[in-house]
């Protein structure tokens, strides 16, 4: 790419310069900059809590930090991680970003709305900030009763409100997605020549808007339990507390799914931009976004195995959960067989998304693994759930957020990261990943709990390899951040289509103007037309 | 700007839609979508009251018996009156008849404010008999903590429903504001249409919540 490029004259960056302009605006896309922001900042406070808990495990003995101390980290660790980044991760950043976009709208269809679900996701960050700072929590980010609503001592009740305040900022989202989706596509746009990454966002916001209301009257219920000892969940009150297990998991199973969907879109999007192909099996990626969504309700209850559940739910959720699996196989034997025979650059986006499709096959079996009954029962409440789950969410979902935001980088800011550095933190964490993540199965399977800070002698090589890994990630995961920021200014002009990929964002100049597009466009063609140069579409 | 950019002038279309019946699609669907989170929210609720009078319908019955049936009939009837009113003023805006708009909005608010004080009366009773959990809660002996768990959720479900009532009247005075101030006219009239949806909204949940909680089970001596 030729340095001669400039950035385009007006754009969404350069459209007012002021902190007015910024904390006042309505411009999805720098709101979308907003939540970016604030997510990294979660994203790191989050991440320091991993790396004193790796620091405590590097040593069979509790000596770094006392047992309640070590409670509090793993909590605000999965707190500030699952409802402060993942869930917002992918939606909030580039969903907000690329939504209007990629339909050809000028904006969400309700912008302020938009500005709202931001300032709201920000109270609910400062409550569970608080909540921190005042002393932690320290009940596991899961709050299982009666813990939560009758022994701890810790902070449960403003972090309880920070999840409900910032369940309304997801609900908002969703609606806003899903209305601007069914309202406000380009003419000529019909679902069926959407990108997929648009259908995965639907599919995200069916969660968001059936599943975040749930573990917001959940979350409400126990700081009641909790302020006014009314007796939702406490056995002494003649409540249950396994009911609340079934309420929270109502919502946090399908969350999971908020956390992999949007980063199954990015891959679906980034995999044929980088083979010159088409997606293989359009509609059928497209519907098992959908399939995996409703399913998704429908399975909650293998949380629950040894909770007390009937044999009967038991099998019928094992049954259930087994058949998520189609349709997340449906998806990664489309990538598959997309990349076959196709050009494939191994750019850096294409590094994440293979990384993705690798490491979500494995957290994937293995929670056909924990989907079984008698091994749920042999492994529950071991690190090989703690394994299971960070594939998917750190495998799964981060990676396909690191994917996502390097493929757009060059849209967002308009200019482009240093390729070289990109590749190699690419393989940093896919190594300190494999590296943390991996011996967590084994030290499962051979039966260390999770949630303790220490643990017997003979399990010390493989958790030292876990902590050494774990250092190897944070600093894949600290150098995007400074040649990420480093582009913002020096980067190369990036032009509006430095790869050559299809879709209407590319259409538009990097960074667009704050309008999107100067004229409606009129959308004539399918999506991923690889195989057709990119000037026949623009008419 | 390109010629075809260029709409019938409309101070009332936001910058992002194409026309006017665009917004409308969206706003009413936004408001749909909305409502089915709320149905979710409730649901919540609904699902943790009938696990629980599954389990202890004796209890439920005996507490639901402590329930005053006259006050709760009567505000069935407020509310739906006022969801009579509210349909007759999103029909006056549509007719763009501003007086009658208005005053069918002061006619719902009204009967909302007859609800909650009906509903306060009901509260202090309750209070006063000592039914409110973790206050010095009272009951026969044989039900007192299954009682507690009713009345846990009596409060809790009702409370939430009033919490909407009242948010409710916060968007019917905008709404009286706005009309005063002719911002609804009849080719705007999506604000008091969708207003109206969330009024009939909550006005369903309070259709559920009185027989669950003081009819079901009345005709059985608990």
């Amino acid at each position: 790419m030729s340095s001669t490029v400039l950035l385009p004259p007006r754009h969404y960056l350069n459209d007012g310069y002021g902190i007015r302009s910024w904390l006042l605006t309505r411009d999805h896309k720098r709101i979308a900059l907003l939540y970016l922001a604030a997510i990294t900042f979660f994203f790191f406070v989050g991440g320091a809590f991993a790396v004193m808990i790796r620091l405590e495990l590097t040593t069979p003995i509790g000596d770094f930090v006392s047992d309640e101390t070590y409670n509090k980290l793993f909590t605000m660790h999965g707190v500030m991680m699952v409802f402060f980044f993942l869930v917002p991760s992918i939606p909030a950043t580039l969903g907000n970003f690329l939504i209007p976009l990629m339909i050809g709208a000028k904006d969400l269809a309700f912008p302020k709305l938009n500005l709202l679900s931001w300032y709201i996701y920000i109270l609910g960050g400062f409550f569970t900030l608080y909540a921190l700072i005042s002393g932690g929590v320290d009940t596991g980010w899961t709050f299982y009763t009666p813990f939560s609503t009758v022994s701890s001592t810790t902070n449960v009740i403003p972090t309880a409100l920070g999840i409900f305040i910032t369940g309304f900022s997801s609900i908002l989202t969703g609606l806003n997605f899903i209305v601007t989706i069914h309202r406000m596509r380009a003419p000529g746009l019909t679902w069926f020549r959407m990108p997929l990454f648009l259908w995965s966002l639907y599919a995200t916001s069916l969660i968001f808007v059936l599943g975040t209301p749930v573990i917001a009257i959940t979350m409400l219920l126990v700081a009641v339990e909790r302020i006014f000892h009314f007796g939702f969940f406490d056995p002494r009150l003649g409540g249950d507390p396994v009911l609340f297990q079934h309420l929270f998991w109502f919502y946090s199973h399908p969350a999971v799914y908020i956390m992999v969907l949007p980063a199954m879109g990015v891959v679906s999007e980034i995999v044929p931009a980088y083979c010159r192909k088409r997606i293989f099996g359009y509609p059928f990626v497209a519907f098992a976004s959908v399939a995996i969504a409703v399913l998704g309700f429908l399975v909650w209850g293998h949380h629950l195995f040894v909770a007390g559940e009937s044999p009967y739910a038991a099998m019928i959720f094992s049954a259930l959960s087994f058949m998520v699996a189609i349709p997340s196989a449906v998806k990664v034997f489309n990538w598959t067989a997309t990349m076959y025979k196709g050009s494939i650059s191994w750019d850096t986006p294409m590094l994440y998304a293979i990384g993705f499709i690798g490491l979500f096959t494995i957290g994937g079996l293995t929670g056909l693994f924990l989907a079984t009954l008698p091994i749920d029962v042999h492994v529950t409440d071991t690190y090989f759930v703690i394994a299971h789950f960070h594939y998917i969410m750190v495998g799964g979902a981060i990676m396909g957020y690191m994917g996502g935001l390097h493929y757009w980088w060059p849209k967002i800011s308009g200019r482009l990261y240093n390729e070289f550095l990109a590749k190699i933190s690419a393989g940093i964490i896919f190594l300190g990943f494999n590296l943390t993540f991996f011996p967590q199965f084994v030290l499962g399977y051979l039966g260390m709990p999770r949630r303790y800070h220490a643990y017997p002698p003979e399990f010390q090589v493989l958790n030292v390899l876990s902590s050494a890994g774990a250092s190897i990630l944070g600093v894949g995961y600290l150098i995007p951040l400074c040649y990420l920021l480093w582009s913002l200014r020096y980067g190369l002009v990036a032009g509006s289509n430095p790869i050559g990929a299809v879709g209407l964002e590319w259409m538009t100049t990097s960074p667009p103007p704050t309008e999107n597009f100067l004229e409606t466009p009129i959308v004539t063609w399918e999506a991923y037309q690889y195989d057709q140069p990119m000037e026949t579409h623009v008419a | 700007m390109s010629p075809e950019a260029v709409h019938t002038y409309s101070p009332a279309l936001a910058h992002q839609f194409d026309d006017a019946g665009q917004q409308k699609e969206a706003a009413t669907l936004g408001m749909w979508v909305f409502l089915v989170t709320e149905v979710l929210f409730f649901g919540g609720l609904f699902v943790t009251y009938l696990v629980y009078r599954n389990w202890y319908p004796g209890a439920f019955t005996a507490a639901s018996h402590e329930m005053i049936v006259w006050a709760g009939t009567t505000n069935t009837f407020v509310l739906i009156t006022s969801s009579l009113t509210m349909a007759l003023a999103v029909h006056a805006a549509q007719l763009g008849n501003r007086r009658l708009l208005m005053t069918f909005l002061i006619i719902t608010m009204a009967l909302g404010c007859v609800f909650l004080g009906i509903k306060a009366f009901e509260y202090y009773s309750e209070y006063v008999e000592h039914h409110v959990p973790g206050m010095g809660f009272q009951f026969e002996a044989e039900h007192f903590q299954h009682a507690q768990l009713f009345f846990s959720l009596y409060f809790m479900m009702t409370g939430l429903h009033a919490l909407h009532m009242i948010i409710g009247l916060g968007i019917m005075s905008v709404m009286l504001w706005w009309s005063y101030r002719g911002v609804i006219t009849p080719e705007y009239t999506n604000p008091i249409e969708i207003s109206g949806l969330y009024w009939h909204f909550v006005d369903i949940v309070w259709i559920f919540l009185f027989p669950l909680l003081y009819l079901i089970g009345r005709h059985v001596h608990g």
